[in-house]
């Protein structure tokens, strides 16, 4: 009798254990920064809980993984720092001398150097994640915002979001080398995965530029039309595009709306509900989930991608702004 | 010595002048203020800064400048703080013989017709940041004059659509006995009269004992009328409508000139990226940036992105497109925003505060209009009986 109950205890534990083995091997977790929280909120992936809300710096705002995705990158904006977390246990490891309010920024090809937006500044600063040394300040337009860099690394991409213009930086010397004026309120740029197209949303102005990399010069301009929403309303943000080329995703804002495009033809195929002022966007690893955090919900909203449906929303903190989902 | 370094200073200054014409296009703006004495008044603790305007139109001016420095445009700023009615006829036309062709001014109605006369002659540009007055918008217009300030109808109408979404549909009107004060009155009624809010009760203000001492004795009994939802102040220069409020007869909010107050922009207002510019602002002037402010800094910015889209710097041009429909200003309110092609009004939304939180910002869902719902604030096309065109020189 003993016995029998020993082996099933065993029996039982161990089929708890490999069910949770098998659960931490592949949930893969999303990071939210709660921007007026000063918190990120962890959310499953799996069960599409969230499971944690971590104490960061003030006002967190963009949020990127290290290539090897073993450490977080928070632009803690009133902190004027970013501070860099160990995804092992969640602790601050480090703060980078980001100058100013930083509010996005892009991480070099080489894993080292982080360009970060100072919007209070007008500055660009380059800061080496190894060294934790500022290697440059670059002159930029007044309040930037969106950074992106060219998947070869050759180009940082700034846009300043009361000057209306792409910045270009050549990576190589940080120089400033070139301007794209796009419409009002530039926030966001993101690079197609080859790296010949720039996306450039335009909140103020309600367009998407698209940019061609080489000639630096718009080649066409998304606009959006959504039934019973004033077109004032309708103010593009955050941008993500598929790895296969075929879509790309706009976050409305305060449309509360994402907007389906086709990548090749820049045709908007659909608009999706999401929650209230849907800022940032991300994919899960195998682009089958797309998440958005809606600033003024305080949620997050689940994409199923295949089905192109609003599957659920979660609750998070209070103005919900980045989001990076670690497989 | 001295006659050589003299000479080398205008070789230098000349040198420089010609650098710069060959590769900058310089873009010269005017901010002129008169502030005519108010008169004295029950409640003087808080004096407005004298700076108003001025601060705003130098923000302006950094930003434009921020931007220029990419496309080769620069923007300078020459200002005046005029003393008496006349000083400011004097210095426009000082500044205009000077070549200046854009005058941002926070004048009175009187001065500012008086300047727009000199100055549409030199077929300049105006940018009225500094008069409320709705006849400026509907059938006093004035040529070559855009407004980034907005009318007084603007405002009360923003009350006027909170006060109706919120069912407070009776209003007790207290008014004062200044010129201004019965200007913003007669626009309460207007709204009233738009929103179908019923007006119980309408009564001047005409007291003269020290409200500080007495405003619990006086104010019951003069607010003690038919029943009311709303108490709208009509007392601009803030005599003794600070005292209004929790000195009701019937225990009701205050709004209007005090209280719950439509502005063009105030501390409170941090939604659509305003946190930055009041950052900056405070950062650069160690105070609030206000209503005054804000009109300034929307026409100098209104000038950056009429240079920055147009590269011109012929005034038809900028201002034909400044009133066209092409025009779009990102303006911190949550939308873009463009002039009133008949009246050269800035469309605008209207942040409604109280001294630590905005309350609402119209236009309100639900307040519809054909065209825009922007324009369901002050007066709109067909009440108004303006063109507003541009005017060459003539001399």
């Amino acid at each position: 009798m003993k016995t029998l109950k020993l082996s099933l205890n065993l029996l039982a534990s161990s089929v708890i254990s490999s069910v949770l083995l098998s659960s931490i091997a592949t949930a893969e977790t999303a990071y939210v920064s709660n921007e007026k929280d000063d918190t990120l909120s962890l959310i499953d992936l799996d069960t599409l809980e969230v499971t944690e809300t971590i104490h960061v710096g003030e006002r967190p705002r963009g949020i990127i993984f290290s290539h090897d995705r073993t450490k977080l990158y928070i632009c803690a904006s009133d902190s004027d720092t970013v501070q860099v977390m160990d995804l092992s246990d969640h602790s601050i490891i480090a703060q980078l001398p980001s100058g100013e309010d930083p509010e996005q920024f892009a991480l070099h090809p080489d894993d080292r150097r982080l360009y970060i937006a100072n919007e209070d500044d007008a500055l660009v600063t380059v800061v080496d994640t190894q060294t934790q040394e500022v290697l440059a300040q670059i002159d930029v337009g007044v309040e930037p915002e969106g950074m992106a860099i060219s998947p070869d690394g050759k180009w940082a991409l700034s846009t300043s979001e009361t000057t209306n213009m792409v910045h270009w930086i050549d990576t190589e010397t940080n120089q400033l080398v070139d301007n794209t004026l796009v419409d009002q309120r530039p926030r966001h740029v993101e690079f197609n995965k080859e790296g010949s197209i720039v996306w450039a949303s335009s909140e103020i102005g309600g367009t998407v530029s698209i940019i061609d990399v080489a000639s630096r010069k718009i080649q066409h301009k998304l606009n959006f039309k959504i039934r019973g929403i004033h077109p004032d309303k309708i103010q593009p943000v955050g941008i993500r595009l598929t790895d296969d080329g075929k879509y790309a995703f706009v976050a409305l804002g305060p449309a509360n709306h994402i907007a389906l495009v086709d990548a090749k033809t820049y045709e908007v195929l659909d608009y999706l509900l999401v929650g209230r002022r849907v800022w940032h966007m991300d994919f899960n690893a195998d682009q089958t989930r797309l998440l958005t955090t809606n600033g003024i919900s305080g949620d997050v909203s689940v994409v199923d991608v295949e089905n192109m449906k609003v599957i659920k929303s979660i609750k998070v903190g209070r103005y919900p702004w980045g989001v990076r989902i670690k497989p | 010595m001295g006659i050589l370094k003299f000479f080398i200073l205008i070789l230098s200054l000349q040198l420089f002048s010609i650098v710069a014409t060959a590769e900058e296009q310089e873009t010269k703006i005017a901010f002129l203020a008169y502030h005519p004495d108010r008169g004295p008044v029950l409640s003087n603790l808080l004096p407005e800064p004298e700076d108003r305007g001025l601060n705003g139109a130098q923000l302006g001016l950094k930003d434009n400048n921020t931007t220029g420095r990419f496309l080769k445009q620069h923007y300078s700023l020459v200002s005046a703080l005029a003393e008496t009615p006349a000083q400011v006829n004097n210095i426009v036309t000082q500044w205009l013989d000077s070549g200046i062709r854009l005058l941002i001014t926070d004048l009175p109605k009187n001065e500012l017709l008086a300047v727009t006369d000199i100055a549409t002659a030199y077929g300049a540009i105006i940018f009225n940041a500094g008069s409320y007055a709705n006849e400026l918008r509907t059938d006093e217009c004035l040529p070559n004059t855009l407004h980034t300030l907005p009318s007084r109808a603007m405002l009360t109408d923003a009350l006027g659509q909170w006060s109706t979404a919120r069912r407070l549909q009776h209003w007790l009107l207290i008014k004062g006995s200044q010129p201004e004060d019965i200007a913003y009155s007669d626009s309460l009624k207007r709204s009233a009269k738009r929103f179908g809010v019923k007006i119980v009760a309408e009564k001047t203000w005409s007291f003269d004992t020290d409200l500080r001492r007495t405003a619990q004795r006086e104010l019951p009994l003069f607010t003690q009328t038919d029943e009311y939802d709303l108490v709208v102040v009509a007392d601009e220069r803030g005599d003794f409508g600070e005292y209004v409020m929790y000195n009701t007869w019937y225990p009701r909010p205050v709004a209007g000139t005090q209280g719950l107050t439509p502005v063009a922009w105030h501390r409170v207002v941090e939604q659509w990226g305003a946190a930055q510019l009041q950052s900056r602002f405070e950062k650069q002037f160690q105070r609030w940036m206000n209503s005054k402010d804000y009109a300034a800094w929307a026409a100098v910015r209104t000038i950056g992105e009429a240079v920055t889209q147009t590269r011109s710097s012929d005034m038809a041009i900028l201002f034909n497109f400044i009133n066209s429909d092409q025009f779009q200003l990102a303006a911190f309110k949550g939308r873009k925003l463009n002039f009133r092609s008949w009246s050269g009004q800035l469309r605008q939304p209207i942040p409604l505060v109280q001294p630590r939180s905005l309350v609402s910002q119209p236009p309100l869902d639900g307040f519809l209009h054909p065209v825009t719902d922007l324009d369901t604030l002050g007066f709109d096309q067909p009440e108004s009986s303006c063109t507003v065109s541009f005017n060459t020189a003539i001399k």
